[in-house]
């Protein structure tokens, strides 16, 4: 264009023309865009519509109710209780710091709770994972919480049930606790199962039980949000909530036998011979199982696990002592069945013996000896030490060790004692393997007095008094009765322990009833108002080996190096209906500490306990248990 | 076709002497269709917004200022935008710079523009209207079509207020400003010689800029920008989740308030750059249709309308300001839909948000003033 003045109307053509084409290229682009949709919306959409489906609808597994724990009675000892809990979704917390100082002002955190937090926040956890930061919300902390509900981003309350153990310490190690469930037992457990749970079985039967009680996990269908806040339940598939476990044991036997102990460390195991039932089975000192369901602070664990009493020991199953001189019934049964004596057959006891080619004096626990008079009963009431010498250099170890092995020595023969070691029954070969020597005559003398190489567990001794209360008839050990209502039965007992002369039992029995009634009888401080009939056998076991004549001072010693003191019972003599094994740690005197212990618990199961009156199955719901409760 | 169209639009305005609206200088036909996508909008936004009717009011407050500018604006002679022109542009640039010197980032522009008043304008949307005016104001004053110093001062008075918008920063902003100023050179008859050395310039440059200039992560960053999708936990999960909606949606839509990608929160943004995605998730494909339809029907009003001008200054400001806005649809749709990279544009007179809407309802009462002054 050559002009030089402005046209208006070539201006106004070249503006018609690029408007047109304006107009043009905007149907165009539109078009684009109409396009665009037409293919994400028809072409692609079922791919999308079923994106948005998986977006919107979750499926999410709810975690079943946990069994509840009942004792043979229907007292409840473990339970689920509602408890509130603050939780965390980090990815939803605008300002960390600022959200952790408020809810410190509200509701106060523990330097605990806060590094507990911290770990947790730095542990590897699904997106939008809520991490809890305090539990056990009081009324008015919720309250407080709820208030500034608009200040708390991403916190939020949460109900869920716990698990409460109502008799605490009385139960502990027997029942165990839950606690939160953690990486290896993640892989340990199933893991479709166990998608919602956050807590398992630590020990004891929460821990042996723990697939029973946990039942079955249930599914849910739910719409949820962009931050995975559930807002609607399409669909249900409910959990089946874990069986309940009614026990053999007795809540208030239980609790008798753990106040019997007055805070000493020691063990009692008591079983109905009829049935292998655990009536009582406890450990002292205990701990409060409860400290541990939602985590246990760092204080607590550090003075429970450094004390000098190890409360978390379980002494009953896993506690190695000594036998001492509660093996003598069962070693008295094996002199009669290797045929080395008889009942009547008397010996001198001068208050020591020795072997041929051997300078060791094996000395009597009664420095004079107790005369010339002593046959196998006289040997069993007063404990005399050189009459289980000779019998059981007579008999041999060949003879002695498989006879014990009958009654459960050095194997774990409980039902369903998670843990529970099999301690040792030393014989030849083992010596051989584990000490390199062979075995001599004077291990079997030490082994004929329950000292020595062997050791027991509580639970073990129980257990061997029981079938020996049952003249030889083996019931194992069992601390569950009932589960979900199905009894549970023992499939593969043990072979019954036989002897050549079956009325060797009665006679044994007396003479351990001796123990308490005769004049003589070691525990005869114990007959005192005595209404039953109780066959019993008392031991001490030496903590420091005493070395050869050297004299026994007990005062000079420590405390803790004093002799364990045990007992073994069972009564009624007539009739077995329960038989007891006591283990007081360094109580000196089986007569004095580890004995009343027994009397206690018994007096208490044949007394108080068989005068009551069951309590009826209907008033705990629990008609379908059977007929036995 | 679309001749037929204008014609109609144009009738049912013209020859019936001076109605109400003609006194008040409004175009009937552009007023009633931005009363339909303005009161249609209210109704996606109750959906965006979660049933938000505080949202919703507030927005309609917002219509109701920017109906008022549009008003207020259309009784105005073309001829005063003219003598305005480099007022404005020369205030803008002011504030730009102010903004720049004073404000730290977006908090300062906000800070020093609340002394206009309750609701805070950011220099860059005077620079929205004032850009396209002085161009409009300095092509008019130059031979059609221009020369090349023309369009080399044209492109540095484009430049200056782009560059400066861009250190805000805010690139999508300052790339629309910048498009609306080159709409007016384009409008002035610019040579498609130019057009097409300029496409070519820009192609030959990019490989180079690609393979010699760039960093890793500064390739990587323009890919992102291209490319969303690779970035799924970021930016890619905007646009997977508006895809999904959209497409979720369907030729019927789920239902007015039934959009489960919107009302669950799965849709970033629903209520403002994102709220096509929430539209077509409820409303489907048909309502989809219809809204550009819509926006189709204003556009080629408004080109009507600019056509129509008086002189070159009103043609060439309001072809400007209506294919602007066209872009703005364009590009916002585009980018929801996955097609265009994701910049900060919002829906026009749909999405969330008065500092937008009082600045488009701006230019139309521009535009109406263009159309309703020629015969006087």
């Amino acid at each position: 264009m050559s002009f030089s003045l402005k046209d208006a109307e070539i201006e106004k053509a070249i503006f018609a023309r690029r408007a047109i084409l304006a107009a043009f290229l905007v149907v165009g682009l539109l078009c684009v865009l109409a396009g665009r949709m037409m293919f994400l919306q028809v072409s692609q959409h079922e791919l999308f519509a079923s994106k948005s489906e998986n977006n919107r609808v979750q499926l999410k597994p709810v975690a079943p109710i946990r069994g509840l724990i009942f004792d043979r009675n229907g007292i409840l000892l473990a339970e689920n209780l509602p408890s509130h809990s603050l939780s965390l979704v980090p990815e939803r917390v605008q300002d960390m710091d600022a959200t952790l100082a408020l809810i410190n002002t509200l509701v106060g955190l523990s330097d605990e709770e806060s590094a507990r937090f911290q770990k947790r926040l730095k542990q590897w956890r699904r997106p939008f994972e809520a991490i809890t930061i305090k539990y056990r919300l009081n009324e008015a902390e919720i309250a407080k919480l709820m208030v500034n509900a608009y200040f708390l981003e991403g916190a939020e309350v949460e109900a869920e049930l716990v698990r409460h153990y109502p008799r605490g310490e009385d139960f502990a190690h027997v029942l165990g606790y839950v606690g939160q469930m953690n990486e290896k037992e993640k892989r340990r457990l199933d893991a479709a199962q166990y998608k919602a749970t956050r807590r398992v079985g630590k020990i004891g039967i929460e821990r042996y039980y723990q697939d029973m009680l946990h039942g079955e996990v249930g599914y849910q269908k739910v719409e949820t949000n962009a931050q995975g806040r559930i807002l609607d339940v399409l669909e249900r598939e409910s959990p089946k909530p874990g069986g309940n476990l009614i026990l053999n044991l007795d809540a208030n036997l239980q609790h008798v036998a753990m106040q019997a102990f007055k805070g000493r460390r020691g063990s009692l195991v008591a079983i109905d011979p009829n049935t292998g039932g655990i009536l009582a089975m406890v450990s002292s000192p205990a701990f409060d199982p409860n400290l541990f369901v939602n985590g246990i602070s760092f204080k607590d664990y550090n003075n429970l696990r450094d004390s000098l009493d190890t409360p978390l020991f379980d002494r009953a199953s896993r506690g190695q002592y000594p036998p001492g001189s509660t093996m003598k019934p069962f070693i008295g049964l094996s002199f009669l069945q290797s045929g080395v004596t008889n009942w009547a057959e008397k010996i001198d006891d001068p208050g020591w013996y020795m072997l041929e080619n051997d300078e060791r004096v094996y000395r009597d626990w009664k420095r004079r000896g107790h005369g010339d008079y002593i046959n196998l009963r006289q040997a069993i009431i007063q404990s005399c030490d050189v009459y289980f010498y000779e019998m059981s250099f007579r008999a041999g170890i060949d003879n002695i060790q498989p006879f014990l092995g009958q009654f459960g020595f050095g194997q774990n023969t409980s039902m369903d004692v998670g843990n529970a070691l099999p301690a040792l029954l030393p014989g030849r070969a083992w010596k051989k393997k584990y000490r390199g020597r062979s075995w001599y005559a004077g291990d079997t003398l030490n082994m004929g007095l329950g000292q020595g190489y062997m050791l027991i567990t509580p639970l073990q001794l129980a257990t061997a008094m029981s079938v020996f209360a049952n003249k030889g008839k083996w019931k194992r050990a069992k601390l569950v009765q009932y589960i979900d209502g199905v009894e549970l039965e023992d499939e593969t007992p043990p072979a019954d322990v036989q002897i050549k002369n079956p009325a060797d039992w009665d006679r044994m029995s007396r003479a351990m009833e001796g123990v308490i009634k005769h004049y003589m009888g070691t525990a005869k401080a114990l007959q005192k108002d005595l209404n039953y009939r109780i066959a019993a056998k008392t031991g001490t076991a030496q903590v420091v080996s005493i070395k050869q004549n050297e004299e026994y001072d007990s005062e000079a010693l420590l405390e803790r190096q004093r002799d364990h003191a045990l007992f073994v019972s069972f009564a009624p003599v007539e009739s077995p209906e329960i038989a007891i094994a006591v283990i007081v740690e360094n109580g000196e005197s089986a007569g004095r500490t580890s004995g009343p212990i027994a009397r206690e618990v018994t007096d208490f199961y044949l007394n108080s306990l068989k005068q009551r009156p069951m309590i009826d199955n209907e008033v705990f719901g629990l008609g379908n248990l059977g007929t036995k409760l | 076709m679309a001749g037929d169209f204008i014609r109609q639009l144009d009738d049912s305005g013209m020859g019936r002497g001076r109605s109400l609206f003609q006194k008040l200088h409004i175009d009937l036909p552009l007023f009633v269709m931005l009363l339909v996508l303005v009161l249609g909008g209210l109704f996606i936004l109750y959906s965006a917004s979660g049933q938000n009717m505080h949202m919703v009011s507030r927005q309609m407050v917002y219509f109701a200022i920017g109906f008022g500018c549009m008003l207020v604006i259309a009784q105005f002679n073309p001829h005063w935008f003219q003598l305005a022109a480099p007022w404005m542009f020369g205030a803008g640039i002011i504030a730009l710079l102010l903004v720049l010197a004073v404000g730290v980032g977006a908090k300062g522009a906000q800070r020093w523009l609340s002394i206009f008043g309750v609701f805070r304008f950011q220099p860059s949307e005077i620079m929205k209207l004032a850009v396209p005016m002085m161009l409009a104001w300095f092509m008019a004053s130059k031979l059609m079509p221009p020369n090349f110093k023309v369009i080399v001062q044209a492109l540095v008075l484009i430049f200056i207020p782009t560059l400066l918008i861009m250190k805000q920063p805010d690139l999508g902003t300052s790339l629309l400003i910048a498009s609306s100023g080159l709409l007016v050179l384009l409008f002035a008859g610019l040579s498609w010689r130019w057009v097409t050395l300029a496409v070519m310039i820009v192609l030959a440059v990019a490989p180079m800029m690609w393979f010699g200039v760039m960093h890793d992560y500064q390739k990587q960053r323009v890919l992102t920008f291209l490319d969303p999708e690779s970035d799924p936990l970021g930016s890619g999960w905007n646009i997977i989740q508006s895809k999904t909606a959209i497409g979720s949606g369907g030729i019927e839509g789920k239902g007015w308030l039934q959009g489960t990608q919107s009302q669950l929160e799965f849709l970033p943004e629903r209520h403002t750059d994102f709220i096509i995605a929430v539209f077509a998730e409820e409303q489907g494909l048909i309502g989809v249709l219809l809204l550009l339809m819509l926006y189709l029907m204003i556009v080629i009003r408004g080109i009507y309308m600019a056509s129509r001008a008086r002189d070159s200054f009103s043609r060439l400001l309001g072809g400007s300001l209506i294919v602007t806005f066209f872009i703005y649809v364009f590009v916002n749709i585009g980018m929801v839909s996955g097609i265009l990279p994701v910049v900060g544009v919002p829906l026009p007179l749909v999405s969330y948000g008065g500092t937008s809407i009082v600045t488009l309802m701006a230019a139309f009462g521009v535009i109406m003033s263009i159309y309703t002054h020629r015969q006087v």
